[in-house]
């Protein structure tokens, strides 16, 4: 990659120094706490179950990828339709977001886990079908309850996105002599995609604090095996601190990856 | 379709009356938690802005960490932690052991997630009035906290309303989180009459029309707030 020079309209301030007599204090505060927890609390069981936890933390995030990306997928055409669509699929597409988002998670799921559960049995047809085998398992109702949820979220945003494309970039890409699709394909979604990156990070963050939800169906992320943990130990506090702390790192990496992949994009005056 | 509404009637054998009870429910912590969110939130961004550098710090670390972790497990860190703190509390001052009522728990725990996000959207806002307005108030010999309540904080509404929305509707949602530690919201009552009456698509949709109705209301309330508060003010596509 050659480096291009980009004129910086807006410099950051320098970060304050880790190092101030205040923050070294704060950090040796923070280090007796920790010590005390370690100490004073009950860890012996994490060795015991360690195997188990990082088989949770990668359903998380199999859980976490996977809804998002095909979410994303429906988020395109969603937020698509919303600016350029004929009127009653635009009408359809502002309604479904308006559905999934004005309602808790929580309820969407036990709908689609329960109630739509209980329909599926009644049928004799879906039950004989090859589909059968995984409709009586939990995570097909976690995963699209996660993935209809980032869909409508980001399918908002996919909408300002694509408004938010200059008229003049797409007028010039049609005096090209570019067909529809060419359009859509090189100009507007990359423009659009790129417009809604800086959300994309926030959004897959609230996706993240989003997956716990599945364990209270039964499907076994990280948070189920801390469920599981704190009833097999009679532990209260220790595995939900663990758990916060496994939830911080896993944010913590994320927006770092983000903010990597953002830094690769050149921007100019956006 | 009449086996629907007899189940949905208000009535004792229907479940209508529970709904809506769970309803109320929500509501109360929702409004609750809103309002000490708010509280929590205008401190914050008080001492985010104007604290000493340890308070900024430890402030950095309560909106990082609530920012960070799923509210579903603050809630049941909050939940159990506030609980066993009042009674060790109440322990030391030699009183005997409270129960603590699920609604002030709940009301507690949402406020607190709440007060995080709330720092941040006011802080925002107060960042954004001029600093002339500020300056001109504390030239009239207006003390802090009189600047603050006279000018700081009416001049920043409009700047912080569509955040502040936005966190109301999230805390209408947030409270059927609550269902996982067991409190009687309208989500866990949902579920309780949908599993007892094995009607789970009828209860879950009546609760889900609920809940948009919430949102719903909600948004046309927005609208009249921000277009009141936004009167007089030429801000050409600011407003919305």
């Amino acid at each position: 990659m050659s480096e291009v020079q980009v004129p910086s309209a807006y410099v950051a301030p320098k970060g304050r120094s880790l190092f101030e007599p205040h923050r070294i204090f704060l950090m040796l505060v923070f280090a007796v706490l920790i010590f005390c927890v370690a100490w004073f609390m009950r860890w012996d069981w994490l060795p015991r179950y360690q195997d188990r936890l990082i088989y949770g933390v990668g359903q998380t995030l199999l859980m976490l990828f996977s809804t998002a990306i095909v979410g994303f997928l429906f988020a395109v055409p969603l937020g698509l339709v919303q600016v350029t669509g004929p009127k009653p699929l635009a009408l359809l597409a502002r309604g479904f977001c308006t559905l999934i988002r004005g309602t808790p998670l929580l309820l969407q799921l036990w709908l689609l886990y329960y109630g739509l559960g209980s329909v599926f049995a009644q049928f004799p047809e879906i039950r004989s079908s090859f589909l059968w085998p995984y409709l009586r398992q939990a995570w097909p109702y976690g995963f699209t309850a996660l993935m209809i949820s980032f869909a409508a979220y980001e399918g908002e945003v996919m909408r300002g996105a694509f408004a938010g494309v200059p008229r003049g970039e797409l007028e010039a890409a049609r005096a090209f002599g570019m067909g529809r699709f060419t359009l859509f394909r090189r100009i507007w979604l990359p423009r659009a995609i790129h417009r809604a990156l800086p959300t994309l990070t926030g959004e897959t963050v609230l996706q993240l604090k989003s997956t716990p939800l599945v364990a209270t169906v039964t499907v076994v992320d990280v948070y189920a095996i801390i469920s599981r943990v704190r009833q097999e130990t009679y532990l209260t506090y220790e595995p939900l601190l663990l758990l916060a702390l496994i939830y911080l790192c896993l944010t913590g990496i994320l927006v770092y990856a983000f903010r990597l992949l953002e830094n690769r994009i050149p921007t100019r005056g956006v | 379709m009449d086996a629907t509404l007899h189940l949905l009637s208000l009535t004792s054998p229907g479940w209508g009356g529970v709904l809506l009870g769970g309803l109320v429910a929500s509501l109360q912590v929702a409004f609750g938690g809103y309002l000490l969110g708010l509280l929590i939130g205008t401190g914050g961004a008080a001492g985010k802005l104007w604290g000493g550098p340890i308070l900024r710090d430890l402030l950095e670390v309560y909106t990082t960490v609530v920012r960070g972790v799923p509210e579903l497990v603050l809630i049941l860190i909050l939940y159990y932690a506030g609980t066993d703190a009042v009674n060790q509390v109440m322990a030391l001052l030699g009183l005997p052991s409270v129960d603590i009522s699920g609604l002030a728990a709940g009301i507690f725990v949402i406020g607190v997630v709440q007060g995080a996000y709330s720092t941040e959207v006011l802080r925002g806002a107060i960042l954004s009035i001029p600093p002339g307005q500020i300056e001109a108030a504390r030239a009239y010999g207006m003390s802090p906290l009189l600047a603050l309540r006279r000018v700081t904080l009416p001049a920043m509404l409009p700047f912080a309303l569509p955040g502040l929305s936005n966190l109301w509707l999230i805390a209408t949602k947030d409270t059927a989180l609550l269902a996982v530690v067991g409190f009687a919201e309208l989500t866990l009552v949902t579920r309780q009459a949908a599993g007892t009456t094995k009607a789970y698509m009828t209860f879950f949709l009546a609760a889900g029309v609920l809940y948009l109705g919430i949102t719903l209301v909600s948004n046309l309330v927005i609208r009249a707030i921000e277009k009141r508060a936004l009167r007089g003010m030429t801000r050409p596509g600011g407003a919305a």
